[in-house]
């Protein structure tokens, strides 16, 4: 291993006074005054919040305004501090949707849990869950901080996937369906 | 009545409500002087870190005066008020453990050396029916810089006896070192400034320690032109004197907690935290009357108009330079990280005191030399 010796130079006398390092210290600190300042005034001013952005997590209905979630409760089992609670429901047979079955009855997200891992987002089968950009979860009360189901939508919107797995399914079993007879 | 007599009037009668206005005005002026330089520390301490600082106190008598009310919030003009009130409205506790007297004593002890040496301080001159007159704020006692060190060097009376009636461990160092730092600094300041009055003092002046001669004596250049080594030793010196960063030593937040005053709260603390302003303000003035040419405008440029708007003027240069100095304090205290002990007393007492001795012995021989 190749040594490299650094020479020490012997510091001259105008270096020992400090005092030229305290004038270019000045300098610094007197570029750093003039230059505008980094605050953002939180309230006032709101940061622009990058799409890929993992804040609260919400449901997402396809551009059918389909409900994606199924109620497979695979997020409420993952969730690591528990903040999920499915109450999974049957779809009426006679609904437009009655083909893919299960839907959730209701669906409670509570904030004061989320830890924000992203693990939900991680596991759903169905990229029903999403964690989207809204990063400010505000209540004045325990209650006020459960998402539930209506709140979740709200906020969540809807994901413009073209997948539609769900009627791309229907649309095989009823050609099946169609060639056994 | 012209103007002219006014500030005569002002300044120099003795009637009862002229005197009792002074003395007010000292209180007022230190005072405000020592909140507005909170301000300027909060502001300048805020945009050398890139921050905003304090924009957000407003009081709804203020706030609903169009423009102007936004602009006096946006500057913090409001903050000192606020803080000053919230000083003076907490609750003043009384720690179990102190030495209750001389707790009590401690931030009067600080604070009144400030007080008493500002109503000495020359800030200008006018002349009335052909003769020049000072104005500060005790007319007629032109009782020079020998004075104000023996006066502004008691403030760190209170700092010790802060400390040491505190009774515990943080403020008591604090105090131990602020008094050795102010012994170690005094010496070389004392001996700087002696090149200054070398220069100026003359066998028919009656009083050769006058800080008003001096400032007479720069109506050219002024003596940090033919004094560098003397006044880069007192900037030095004033900055430990006043206990401002990097020579920070008996408050040093982050080895003593909060030094000598770790133990105070409330008006007290308000009180430790003016004198410390009003010290920095004497320290400055100081400065500003020895080598900064005092109420002078510019060198080469002593006054600019004539009659009371020339004194007046001179007086509004003097308090640029003040708050130039006041602006420096801060700009210093976010360049240099504090110094050890160690090295506060090194420089002290190898580095400045020599400086000190050789300069003032160069000066003696120059001025022999040249008879």
């Amino acid at each position: 291993m190749a040594i490299k010796i650094v020479e020490r130079r012997p510091l001259s006398l105008a270096e020992r006074t400090y005092l030229p390092q305290i004038l270019a210290g000045l300098k610094v600190t007197w570029d750093n005054m003039v230059r505008p300042p980094v605050t953002l005034q939180y309230p006032d001013e709101r940061p622009t919040i990058p799409q890929n952005y993992r804040g609260v997590p919400t449901l997402v209905r396809d551009p059918n305004g389909r409900e994606k979630c199924v109620s497979c409760q695979l997020c409420e089992f993952v969730c690591p501090p528990k903040a999920i609670r499915i109450t999974p429901g049957s779809i009426p047979e006679n609904a437009e949707n009655a083909h893919v079955e299960k839907a959730p009855q209701e669906f409670e997200i509570n904030m004061l849990r989320c830890i924000y891992c992203g693990l939900c987002q991680e596991v759903c089968p169905e990229e029903a869950i999403w964690l989207q950009t809204q990063y400010s979860m505000t209540g004045t009360s325990r209650d006020q901080m459960v998402n539930n189901k209506a709140r979740l939508y709200e906020l969540g919107g809807t994901l413009p996937d073209s997948h539609h797995k769900w009627d791309k399914k229907k649309a095989e079993a009823e050609k099946q369906a169609g060639g056994h007879h | 009545m012209t103007l002219e007599t006014l500030l005569h009037d002002f300044a120099l009668s003795p009637a009862w409500y002229f005197t009792a206005g002074r003395g007010l005005l000292v209180i007022i002026i230190l005072m405000s002087i020592a909140a507005y330089s909170v301000l300027l520390e909060r502001k300048a301490s805020a945009w050398i870190q890139g921050r905003i600082g304090p924009n957000r106190t407003n009081h709804p008598l203020i706030a609903w005066i169009p423009g102007i009310g936004t602009l006096l919030m946006k500057g913090g003009f409001i903050q000192p008020a606020a803080d000053g009130l919230k000083f003076l409205f907490k609750e003043d506790p009384l720690p179990g453990h102190v030495r209750k007297v001389y707790y009590i004593l401690a931030p009067i002890i600080a604070l009144a050396p400030a007080l008493v040496t500002l109503t000495m301080l020359p800030f200008g001159e006018f002349s009335y029916e052909g003769q020049k007159h000072i104005i500060t704020l005790c007319p007629g006692a032109d009782v020079g810089v020998l004075f104000m060190f023996a006066i502004s060097s008691l403030g760190v009376y209170g700092i010790a006896i802060g400390g040491w009636a505190a009774n515990s461990k943080f403020p008591f160092l604090g105090a131990v070192r602020g008094s050795a730092q102010l012994i170690s600094y005094e010496l070389a300041m004392g001996l700087s400034v002696l090149t200054v009055f070398l220069a100026t003092a003359s066998p028919n002046e009656n009083n050769p320690l006058s800080l008003v001669a001096i400032v007479n004596s720069q109506t050219g250049a002024w003596n940090i032109l033919y004094h560098p080594v003397a006044a880069l030793i007192f900037l030095i010196a004033i900055f430990a004197e006043t206990n401002r960063h990097p020579f920070d030593m008996p408050e040093s937040e982050t080895d003593l907690v909060g030094g000598f005053h770790t133990e105070y709260g409330a008006f007290k603390f308000g009180l430790f935290f003016v004198a410390e302003y009003g010290h920095m303000i004497i320290g400055s003035s100081l400065f500003i009357l020895m080598f900064l040419g005092g109420w002078h405008v510019l060198p080469w440029l002593p006054t600019v108009g004539s009659g009371a708007v020339a004194s007046l003027l001179g007086v509004a240069a003097f308090f640029v330079k003040l708050a130039f100095f006041l602006f420096f304090f801060v700009w210093v205290r976010w360049t240099i990280p504090r110094f050890r002990y160690d090295q506060v007393m090194r420089i002290g007492w190898r580095v400045l005191l020599p400086v000190a001795i050789l300069n003032l012995l160069a000066y003696f021989a120059w001025y022999a030399l040249r008879g």
